[in-house]
């Protein structure tokens, strides 16, 4: 179980951006988070994946309240989470390939060995052609580096997924490719998914429930 | 996808100098003027005794690598735009829609060879003429551009006030005291609201600074008008308003040049649509015929369609070939559940249909999910 008790959070304690906000998503639940833009949900993701530290409020995760946030996190519960946002260009280190960017979080934990057989793995989960792993960011296309970033998102097998308008930039069937690509993993690993955006066609599609913005912060 | 200048889609290699010189369309761009003329009969755009505002004819656009590589990112494209006419350029990142933008608009990096003719009404040939023709008597008088990233165009620290008065006196020669009405006549024009006239532009919305942007494109009274990608990143509201006020703006004298991967804002605001696929067109029809009933002819075009979530939401399979090693033939045909031993020779793209051969015939329609 993922929950978001009470949750205020922003940039500037005297206007938060997220207001007491309750959201639960339960084990293997797909959840859709639809908003305008600007409306505080990229926040809210934050939060919820730990990169953010909320004014108040809580993020219990399996059972476990949430104490630090960003590299103060313990390992355990940052590995939990793999999140996957907009732009992922300014997501990805343009100085790595796209072997050395997906295999990032492996290295991190101290997994190197794995990388080889990983990297393989998950180029083939996403849809990411090996003539491609040793490019780096600015010699693929848009599609093509998002589809890196999920990798890197899936390589630690996390339990949840936050997809923060993962496919706002993206044509229809990059888009549909990389849906395919998250709800197989969700097959396989039962992993839960809140999944950010305003496209309410697609995640009244992907997801199993949605929730508007305005339902949470008006409760 | 992202803009030309960062050539993101010029990345990879090569092509050969031949795709340009022995096309048969690019001798024709000697013709000039005439050229336009005769294109709009030859291609029966919309209006047919009438000069298209845009006549691309023959267009190639390739990238000089390292090495002596080359990336083929448009070749051989073909369409006109009639007054009053939509049409939306839609397709993948990476497809090369962007780089033909860029040309239409003077704006490929230093290693870009193009080929082919683009004819405005007024007979200026958009790829030949030299960088100050362009600056000063086509970006913004003749074509106007709504670009991709509407936050990045606008100049961060200059409000939008000063930006508008600034290219409203570079354009219109409008002097004070008349600057500031006529300024926040053109913010009202874009439905930009006058009380965000003194913000800069990272103090805007999304929404606010693609407003911004097209209240500048609109300034010039272009005939022309080329959005770039202009609802990447805006909420469906948003793109479905962005794309009405564009469609507005066109009214009856103007034309607009949608460059999108939207397929729904290119099917609310487009009279005719071309898909570009692996730097080729490989289909122009009718809008109304494309994401309705028949549909699209060809087979990418159609899995594109097919994507969406609210029809089928299954991926095309694969991914599309790099544009510096396209493959001899159809470079759909590795992706084709129709390809065949045909499919090994380009097929050509008729004036209206799919550059295919052997497109989706209508019989074969399947219901409509
Ligand atoms: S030409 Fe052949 S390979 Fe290309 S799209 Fe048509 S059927 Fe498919």
């Amino acid at each position: 179980m993922l929950e978001l008790r009470s949750l205020t959070a922003g940039y500037d304690r005297r206007a938060p951006v997220v207001r007491d906000v309750n959201l639960t998503v339960a084990p293997g639940e797909s959840v859709g988070l639809l908003g305008p833009s600007g409306c505080g949900k990229s926040t809210l993701a934050r939060v919820a994946a730990l990169l953010h530290r909320p004014d108040r409020g809580q993020v219990v995760i399996d059972g476990e309240p949430a104490h630090g946030w960003r590299h103060r996190a313990p390992r355990s519960q940052r590995t939990a989470f793999g999140v996957v946002f907009q732009q992922p260009r300014l997501a990805a280190d343009p100085r790595l390939t796209l072997t050395q960017l997906i295999a990032e979080p492996l290295r991190a934990t101290g997994r190197a060995a794995e990388v080889t057989d990983r990297v393989r793995e998950l180029a083939r989960t996403v849809g990411l052609g090996e003539d491609l792993l040793g490019r780096r960011p600015h010699e693929v296309s848009d599609g093509q580096l998002q589809r890196a970033c999920l990798a890197r998102a899936l390589v630690l097998r996390p339990r949840w997924l936050i997809c923060d308008e993962m496919t706002a930039m993206l044509d229809a069937s990059t888009t549909a490719a990389l849906v395919t690509a998250v709800e197989n993993y969700r097959a396989d690993s039962g992993a839960g998914l809140l999944a950010v955006g305003h496209d309410k066609v697609l995640l009244e599609r992907w997801c199993d429930r949605t929730v508007h913005w305005d339902e949470l912060t008006r409760a | 996808m992202t803009g030309p200048s960062t050539g993101t889609d010029a990345v990879t290699g090569p092509s050969t100098e031949a795709d340009a010189v022995t096309d048969p369309s690019a001798s024709e761009a000697a013709a000039g003027v005439e050229a336009a003329s005769d294109a709009a009969a030859a291609a029966g755009g919309a209006a047919p005794d009438a000069v298209p505002v845009l006549s691309v004819r023959g267009l190639s656009v390739r990238f000089r690598m390292r090495g002596g590589a080359h990336v083929a990112a448009v070749t051989d494209a073909r369409f006109e735009l009639a007054a009053g006419e939509c049409l939306a350029l839609v397709g993948e990142s990476g497809c090369g829609k962007s780089v033909l933008a860029s040309a239409l608009l003077g704006l490929l990096p230093e290693n870009a060879e193009t080929a082919g003719s683009a004819f405005l009404a007024d007979g200026t040939d958009l790829l030949t003429a030299d960088e100050r023709t362009l600056a000063r008597t086509v970006r913004g008088r003749r074509v106007g551009l709504v670009p991709q990233s509407p936050a990045a165009h606008l100049t961060p620290v200059r409000t939008v006030r000063s930006q508008l008065e600034e290219t409203l006196r570079e354009l219109t020669g409008v002097r004070r005291p008349e600057l500031r009405k006529a300024g926040e006549a053109a913010a009202e024009r874009a439905a930009f609201p006058l009380g965000h006239l003194d913000r800069y532009p990272h103090e805007l919305s999304g929404g606010l600074a693609q407003r911004a942007a097209t209240a500048l494109a609109l300034i010039g009274d272009a005939p022309l008008l080329l959005a770039d990608e202009p609802t990447t990143g805006l909420d469906r509201e948003l793109v479905d308003r962005t794309v009405d006020e564009l469609r507005r703006h066109v009214g009856d004298d103007r034309a607009l040049l949608m460059i999108t991967h939207d397929l729904a804002a290119a099917e609310r605001i487009a009279d005719r649509v071309a898909v570009m696929y692996a730097s080729r067109i490989v289909e122009i029809a009718d809008a109304a015929d494309f994401f309705g009933e028949p549909g699209p002819r060809h087979p990418y075009a159609r899995g594109l369609l097919n994507a969406l979530p609210e029809r089928e939401f299954t991926p095309i399979p694969g991914m599309p070939p790099e544009l510096s090693a396209l493959p001899e033939g159809c470079a759909f045909a590795a992706r084709c559940e129709r390809a065949d031993e045909a499919c090994r020779s380009v097929p050509a793209l008729p004036l209206s249909g799919a550059a295919c051969h052997h497109p989706v015939a209508p019989a074969l329609e399947a219901p409509r999910a």
